[in-house]
């Protein structure tokens, strides 16, 4: 993440808790208020409240079918809350059509025009504002600069590769200058490899533009690469709305710590419950949980604590303190990822447990492997606990 | 199972011969000297040139292809506004009736098409004076109305085929849906819409039963002059005729076939062309 | 923050939301154009209580058309089919004779209707459409079939010059192709003389002007549009689950059986309505190649209206025909609809 998202982050955080700083404090783009879709019954969108700050990169992650491509169309106009308001630079726009709305949108299969020329693509929208033709034949050479495809420009959408659509699609999208790009799923269509380049490049044009970008997608890592905050969808929910590091290592639900990245769920009882830390007692492991942070449980209630698989110490010796945050159990399986090793740990309780190791070595043969007897432990700061 | 077993070889030729034998035989003794047509008399081309001086055929072929071409242009126009509604629209009150009026045609009997609309005729003369007897006005009215339900169809599927996302994004890109519909959707399914007056064409052209209940006595259509002809037995001229009119059509759809293959093949080389360059990148 | 990093978004507004709020492109907003009143007469066409304006416009010329021209026309052919309507219009009513008396007028209404009850001429030639059609359509799927899977069978090039083939006689003359077997069937035709000629009958067969003339020319016609959905289905059709049956230890011949046959059903019934349901109605076949005594109930309705010009009975035909062949087909085909539509709910 570069340095401006990183500022921008901070920026946001701080209007978020309500804190006053009158410089530079982000406006607002985009507020959703209350916005609920039904189609029939079926609730598609489920009462979202979300603001967007201008200039950041915000993604809405989620399953497929929880809601996601509904909710952006709804800010580009295509679809009409069933209730609730949508706000795009402090205008009501919940029922101002497509076409008269400052926002642009990228579509999952690009939607270029087959029978237009990518120059023609591009300046479509801007001949629908009646921009002259001078200044049109400008600006697209401006943008297909900016993606490399000057030389393309005579060709037709079925004569380009994929990455090359793509590509288009975007500045087409962006030609207009919209207040904010709405992306559905736009690296969705492209190849892992190409995927992962088009990342950064996406990031850079963002940035380098200033454009507000609105992405969706079901990618959990590719929402982890690009975003300034990450909004998470469930059943046409947001459970959460947060930075990428925020979300791993402070998911405030269960849905959000599986969903974001793998871990390890203990379900267990609550049994101390202070301002300063909480002690879990969970039937699947030999000791007590300790965290060494409040939350606002019931004492005697199901609790849930979630601890990353990296965040797992893994040895053959006993840890100093055996009388909290530890197991013993049986490796039962290694999984060789490259530049990490994922452990299995099969615990005396039958829970099998995830580990992560990094390969920081090259050794020959691992420390601990198949049917080793280890112990498991994790420091009381490493633990989250969740909501269900 | 890739291979055709010698049944299906035989069931194939067998087909194929029973479509082709009875127009190639029609076509041979088209050029037949003798007037009584199943004897064969020799090589002439005498029957084509009686054709030529024939002024009801060549008159009532005239007429037949204003009318085709007049009621073909007709019913594109408003069978690609009704499938531009059935496809578009989403739902309206009346949406059930409407689908159902558009799509009954193409059950509906010509017999009954052909009488109804007759009647109607005749009671909006008594009651409003119009139309003023029968002719080609009328004949192209009762030929848009059961031709449109195939440009209807054709149209539906075309844009049930399309990506809606492109209409979308036009839209999405600041144009109103009626500069949506000239600018992206029509130059988009302006295939569909070429084949749909093709069939509307063909369709009028070819029609006997409607044309027959609709027509007045100066508007004779070439399949009205054909069949009485016909129905007084078989004539050497009709076979010249049938000739031509067989000959044209597969003049044109082989024509047709073979510019749509090159295209297909253009279009091919073009997309293996960019994922070649993909791959270099 | 983001104005100095972007020397882009800074230049001009685009988008000029009516009364936007401050930006950052607010300093170039004098140079935009200003506020253009034709949003304003969009909002009061087509928003609003007057909304549906300009869709309705669009789906109102269809609809008229089809109203006046489609609709209407069966409410006077029901009219007339009652016999009252006719009343003083000499020129196309010579048949007719009434009095103008209420009481008078029902009895003849139902006249009409009763005439085709107890002519059994009408109920033959009714179930004779039936027949006729629904045996013509069986030969069709017999010989349609095999082609439709030889040619779905074959190299992808001859493929689209076998499935040209087929097509191309549609595009030709109807009639055209009907009289084609005139000249064959006759007492005198080709057929008659070259098995005459070829010894293996003395005295020609009397082929034309019969039931089996009219099944020629019903197969001859129909019978690409029999091959094409079958075509499209067996096409479809995944090679695989074939070779999985046989895998499985099925005979070829049963594999077709248990496997194409019934996943090609769809391609069947829909190649069958094609065929059956324009050659119930059928005139021009019957009357060009069946002859006189063929009882199909076009050519009855035909008859009726252009030799005896008994307007009021054609009606009464065409109504019954309404009722008992075309009903039961749209019901039928919506009956089907509503079945695809939850078969495809119920995959998703
Ligand atoms: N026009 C529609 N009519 C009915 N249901 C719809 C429509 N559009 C979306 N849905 C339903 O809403 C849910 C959410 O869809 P969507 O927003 O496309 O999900 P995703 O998060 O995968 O983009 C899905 O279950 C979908 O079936
Ligand atoms: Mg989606």
């Amino acid at each position: 993440m570069s340095q401006f998202a990183r500022n921008l982050q901070d920026q946001v955080a701080r209007a978020e808790k309500g804190g006053s700083i009158p410089t530079d404090t982000p406006r607002s783009i985009i507020q959703i208020q209350n916005v609920t879709r039904k189609f029939g019954d079926f609730v598609a969108v489920n009462d979202v409240s979300l603001t967007i700050y201008e200039g950041e990169l915000f993604s809405l992650l989620g399953g497929s079918g929880c809601g996601k491509t509904t909710l952006l169309r709804m800010l580009a106009g295509f679809e009409t809350p069933s209730s609730g308001r949508i706000l795009i630079d402090g205008q009501d726009m919940t029922h101002i059509p497509p076409f008269e709305r400052p926002v642009n949108m990228m579509f999952q299969s690009y939607a270029l025009f087959p029978h237009m020329t990518v120059e023609q693509n591009v300046a479509f929208g801007l001949k629908q504002d009646g921009m002259p033709s001078a200044e049109v034949k400008k600006r697209v050479a401006e943008m297909l600069d900016i993606v490399e495809l000057s030389a393309l420009g005579k060709r037709k959408p079925h004569q380009l590769s994929g990455g090359q659509r793509q590509r288009v699609a975007l500045v087409r999208a962006l030609a207009k200058r919209p207040k904010v790009l709405l992306l559905d799923e736009p690296l969705g269509a492209l190849d892992k490899k190409l995927r992962e380049r088009t990342q950064l490049e996406l990031v850079n044009i963002q940035e380098s533009l200033g454009v507000t970008f609105v992405v969706v997608t079901h990618d959990q890592e590719e929402a982890m690469t690009m975003s300034c905050r990450v909004a998470i969808m469930n059943q046409g929910r947001i459970l959460q709305v947060d930075t990428p590091h925020a979300m791993y290592e402070y998911p405030n639900t269960r849905f959000v710590a599986e969903f974001f990245g793998s871990v390890n769920m203990f379900e267990g009882i609550l049994v101390e419950d202070e301002a300063d830390h909480v002690v879990i007692d969970c039937p699947e492991l030999s000791r007590p949980i300790y965290v060494s942070h409040g939350v606002s449980g019931r004492e005697g209630g199901t609790a849930y604590a979630a601890i990353r698989p990296e965040k797992v110490a893994l040895s053959k010796e006993e840890p100093a303190d055996t009388s909290r945050n530890c197991s013993t159990g049986v490796v039962q399986d290694i999984v060789y990822l490259g530049g990490e090793s994922t452990y299995l740990v099969k615990l005396d309780s039958g829970r099998v447990v995830r580990v992560s190791l990094q390969n920081a070595y090259r050794a020959a043969e691992p420390e601990i492997t198949w049917d080793d007897r280890v112990w498991i432990s994790w420091q009381p700061s490493n633990v989250v606990v969740v909501s269900s | 199972m890739s291979k055709r077993s010698p049944f299906l070889i035989s069931c194939m030729a067998f087909g194929f011969a029973f479509l082709y034998v009875p127009l190639l035989l029609l076509m041979i003794y088209s050029f037949n000297d003798s007037k009584l047509v199943t004897v064969w008399g020799g090589f002439s081309t005498r029957w084509y040139g009686e054709l030529f001086q024939d002024d009801q055929i060549l008159g009532a072929a005239r007429t037949s292809l204003v009318i085709a071409a007049m009621s073909a242009t007709l019913s594109t126009i408003l069978g690609t506004i009704c499938g531009l509604v059935l496809a578009r629209f989403g739902r309206f009150r009346g949406r059930t009736l409407f689908s159902g009026m558009i799509t009954a045609p193409l059950v509906m009997p010509e017999v009954i098409t052909g009488l109804s609309i007759l009647l109607l005729f005749v009671a909006l003369e008594q009651l409003i004076g119009w139309p003023e007897g029968r002719g080609m006005t009328t004949i192209t009215i009762a030929h848009v109305t059961f031709t449109m339900a195939y440009v209807t169809i054709i149209i539906q599927s075309r844009l049930g085929q399309m990506d809606e996302s492109i209409e979308e994004a036009a839209m999405d890109l600041g144009a109103r849906p009626l500069k949506v519909f000239f600018l992206i959707t029509l130059p988009i399914i302006a295939p569909a819409l070429l084949s749909g007056w093709l069939l509307s064409f063909t369709l009028s052209l070819d029609d006997l039963v409607i044309a027959s209940f609709t027509a007045g006595p100066s508007s004779t259509t070439l399949p009205m002059v054909v069949f009485s002809s016909v129905r007084l037995g078989v004539t050497p001229k009709i076979n010249a005729l049938a000739t031509l009119l067989v000959s044209a059509a597969a003049f044109c759809i082989v024509i047709a076939a073979i510019i749509m293959r090159r295209a297909e093949r253009e279009r091919e080389r073009a997309i293996a062309k960019a994922m070649a360059e993909q791959e270099q990148m | 923050m983001s104005t100095e990093l972007d020397p882009l978004t800074g230049g001009a507004t685009v988008s000029p939301a009516p009364g936007a709020a401050a930006t950052v492109a607010e300093q170039t907003k004098a140079d935009a154009p200003p506020p253009r009143p034709k949003h304003r007469l969009y909002r009061v066409l087509f928003r609003g209580p007057l909304a549906l304006r300009g869709r309705g416009l669009v789906i109102a010329i269809p609809y008229l058309w089809l109203l006046l021209f489609f609709l209407t026309p069966f409410a006077i052919v029901l009219k007339i089919s009652f016999a009252e309507f006719m009343v003083g219009v000499p020129p196309y009513t010579p048949l007719v004779e009434w009095v103008d008396d209420t009481y008078l007028k029902i009895t003849l209404a139902f006249s009409g209707y009763k005439y085709l009850l107890e002519d059994s001429m009408y109920v033959n030639a009714y179930l004779g459409s039936l027949r006729i059609a629904a045996t013509a359509t069986v030969l069709c799927l017999l010989l349609g079939y095999p082609m439709a899977y030889g040619i779905a069978r074959s190299s992808p090039s001859t493929r689209n010059v076998l499935l040209l083939l087929v097509v191309l006689p549609f595009w030709t003359s109807f009639l055209i192709r009907v009289y084609a077997w005139i000249g064959i069937l006759k007492n005198n035709g080709l057929l008659n003389n070259a098995l005459m000629g070829l010894g293996i009958i003395n005295e020609p067969i009397e082929m034309l002007n019969t039931e089996f003339a009219i099944y020629i020319g019903i197969v001859y016609s129909y019978l690409p549009f029999m091959i094409l959905p079958l075509y499209t289905t067996l096409e479809k059709l995944d090679g695989s689950l074939l070779e999985a049956a046989m895998d499985l230890g099925c005979r070829p011949w049963k594999a077709f059986l248990k496997v194409t046959l019934p996943l090609s059903m769809p391609g069947i019934v829909a190649g069958c309505m094609l065929v059956f349901i324009p050659s119930v109605g059928e005139f021009v076949i019957p009357d060009l190649l069946g002859g006189a005594s063929t009882l199909m109930i076009g050519k009855v309705m035909w008859n009726e209206f252009f030799q005896n010009r008994d307007w009021p009975t054609a009606s009464a035909v065409a109504i019954a025909m309404l009722i008992l062949l075309v009903l039961p087909i749209v019901g039928f085909q919506r009956y089907q609809l509503v079945q695809e539509e939850k078969a495809r709910e119920g995959s998703k």
